[in-house]
């Protein structure tokens, strides 16, 4: 019993001591070792186990001092590298995968381009199916790495090329508007395919969905960081060849910009993988930090439009913009939750995030009152049903979550609940993104 | 009497190479070496010892391996290497100096507490 009771407190100690990551696993091992030994010698003159484990722990020291003087000895320990797998114990292998999926889709991005030369293919066709270079790539990475069952890979292979079917046969009027949505739309569709190869096919389970949205704030802070070392990168090469070769600039844009900026969508969804254990992650202390400052914009803009009300030019345009600022309210939400232990109680960023889904709701109440108001005046149009659609795909998620974040404070509700329902709720945005790439252009006629 | 602080700082490195100047040791044995030398005059918080040890090694006066001790746990050894003898020459010569230095002003055998 006693011996059992040594045994988890030298445990706990040494979880203690790993804590904060300045003493690495080995150095943990010695100091434990160091102090099995005092209480071996400390018992062997008659202490008992419990007593022999209090000194041997105080003549060690302080835990945090000891971390403290291993963190200024091993201060790139508190700098967490990024987990580089070693070329050796064959572990080059998924840096080989990740490069060949890159080049491939680095090269389809080109064969694309190139297709678009030929006469009668026109640079909008690019513009519209750029993600079916892209995303069914990326898509494929991740089905060979978690080695997804056949069967599944197949369901995802049916919904690309239904996708892609479906807006190449689409008989688009010139400069349809449902032609632009299918430009917006696609992509997204396209990345919830990302999502079921990612989670492994195992698209039902809420933790792995979580993980997916995890993964798609990452990799999106990894993309936007590498698109700016690229951006560097290309400028100068630019600057350096302009005067030597001021013909050569437009090559280099041509072929490294669109087979770059394709390669760093697999480059950056594989750091997102391979440092995942290692970095905290960005995308929620960005939402710590932007959510205070998003909810003072948004109570600010409620009053005033309250008290304005919505002015005289509002257009479909405006909508748009609202469901951009949804948008970013659910995204501060779900980032906000995806950090947060699911165990812990309401705190005082809970509040403040449910000040933001209040005052988002409210404003977004304003101008859809408004929009309704008028509809017989503006009529229903494909971008107007799209924009719509949208919103209200959104605002009832916030009203959810507005709900469940106040019994939530009040003490009624878990933390879980929230998160339950985001990554519940996340057919009904893929169900609506494949209703405008797919319903939407059959209803309004292709215009 | 417990020595400064600062005192059992400057002392550590060159108390460390020479106690490994005897032998191979590890962690453990080092502390309790040091206790027996100063019958335990110098106080030191043994975790203290680690960072210490791996600084050396980084420096490159003494090289350290996991091996095994009798009763089969995991233990790491270090050994001095020629840069840390030269380092313990080196610091040795500067210990020789201020002993020599303060022995001239106090008399080589007055007691503190005085006569």
């Amino acid at each position: 019993m006693t011996a059992d009771l040594v045994e988890s407190r030298i445990g706990d100690w040494r979880a203690a001591v790993l804590r904060g990551g300045a003493v690495a696993d080995s150095d943990a091992d010695e100091l434990e070792g160091h102090l099995r030994e005092q209480i071996a010698d400390l018992e062997a003159v008659g202490l008992a186990g419990d007593e022999a484990f209090l000194v041997a722990v105080k003549r060690l020291g302080e835990v945090h001092q000891i971390t403290a003087e291993f963190a200024r000895e091993h201060g790139d320990r508190l700098w967490k590298q990024l987990a580089m797998p070693h070329p050796d114990h064959g572990r080059l292998r998924p840096i080989l995968t990740m490069l060949a999926f890159a080049a491939f889709t680095a090269v389809l991005i080109q064969v694309a381009r190139m297709l678009t030369a030929i006469p009668g293919a026109s640079e909008a066709w690019l513009v519209r199916d750029v993600s079916l270079f892209v995303l069914p790539v990326l898509a494929a990475y991740f089905a060979v790495v978690r080695r997804m069952p056949w069967r599944r890979a197949l369901v995802l292979v049916a919904v690309v090329g239904a996708l892609a079917l479906a807006v190449n046969l689409f008989p688009f009027a010139d400069g349809a508007s449902t032609n632009v949505l299918v430009a917006i739309h696609l992509p997204v569709a396209l990345w919830f395919v990302v999502g079921a190869a990612y989670v492994g096919g195992d698209i039902r389970a809420s933790a792995r969905r979580m993980d997916f949205i995890r993964f798609t704030g990452e990799w999106a802070i990894y993309y936007t960081l590498i698109a700016l070392g690229g951006g560097v990168l290309l400028g100068l090469t630019i600057a350096v060849l302009t005067p030597i070769a001021p013909g050569s600039v437009q090559e280099v844009l041509t072929w490294v910009l669109p087979s770059g900026a394709a390669g760093a969508v697999v480059v950056a969804a594989w750091l997102v993988e391979a440092k995942k254990s290692v970095v905290e992650n960005l995308a929620p202390v960005l939402t710590a930090i932007f959510t205070p400052l998003f909810a003072v914009m948004l109570l600010g803009s409620a009053v005033v439009y309250g008290i304005v009300g919505i002015g005289q030019e509002f257009d479909r345009d405006l909508l748009f913009v609202f469901d951009v600022l949804l948008l970013v309210v659910v995204g501060l939400v779900v980032y906000g939750i995806s950090a947060r232990g699911s165990a812990r109680g309401a705190g005082a960023m809970d509040a403040v995030r449910l000040v933001a889904v209040v005052a988002a709701i409210a404003l977004d109440v304003l101008v859809l009152a408004s929009m309704f108001e008028r509809v017989g005046e503006f009529g229903f149009t494909a971008n107007r049903v799209a924009a719509l659609g949208l919103n209200l795909v959104l605002l009832v998620n916030l009203t959810v979550t507005a709900w469940l974040t106040v019994s939530l404070l009040t003490g009624r509700g878990q933390a879980v609940r929230v998160e339950r329902w985001q990554t519940g709720y996340l057919p009904v945005f893929a169900a609506w993104i494949a209703f405008v790439v797919l319903g939407l252009p059959p209803t309004f006629g292709f215009a | 009497m417990n020595i400064d602080k600062d005192l059992v700082a400057a002392m550590a490195t060159p108390l460390v190479l020479a106690i490994l100047v005897e032998d191979t040791s590890y962690g453990y044995a080092i502390l309790r070496r040091v206790r027996e030398l100063s019958a335990g005059d110098v106080e030191w918080t043994d975790g203290m010892l680690y960072p210490l040890l791996h600084r050396l090694e980084r420096l490159g006066y003494i090289g350290a391996e996991w091996g095994v001790s009798p009763e089969g746990r995991r233990r790491r050894y270090y050994e001095i290497t020629e840069t840390g003898r030269a380092q313990l020459l080196e610091q040795r010569m500067q210990w020789a100096t201020a002993n020599r230095t303060l022995g001239g002003l106090w008399g080589q055998t007055a007691s503190p507490a005085g006569s």
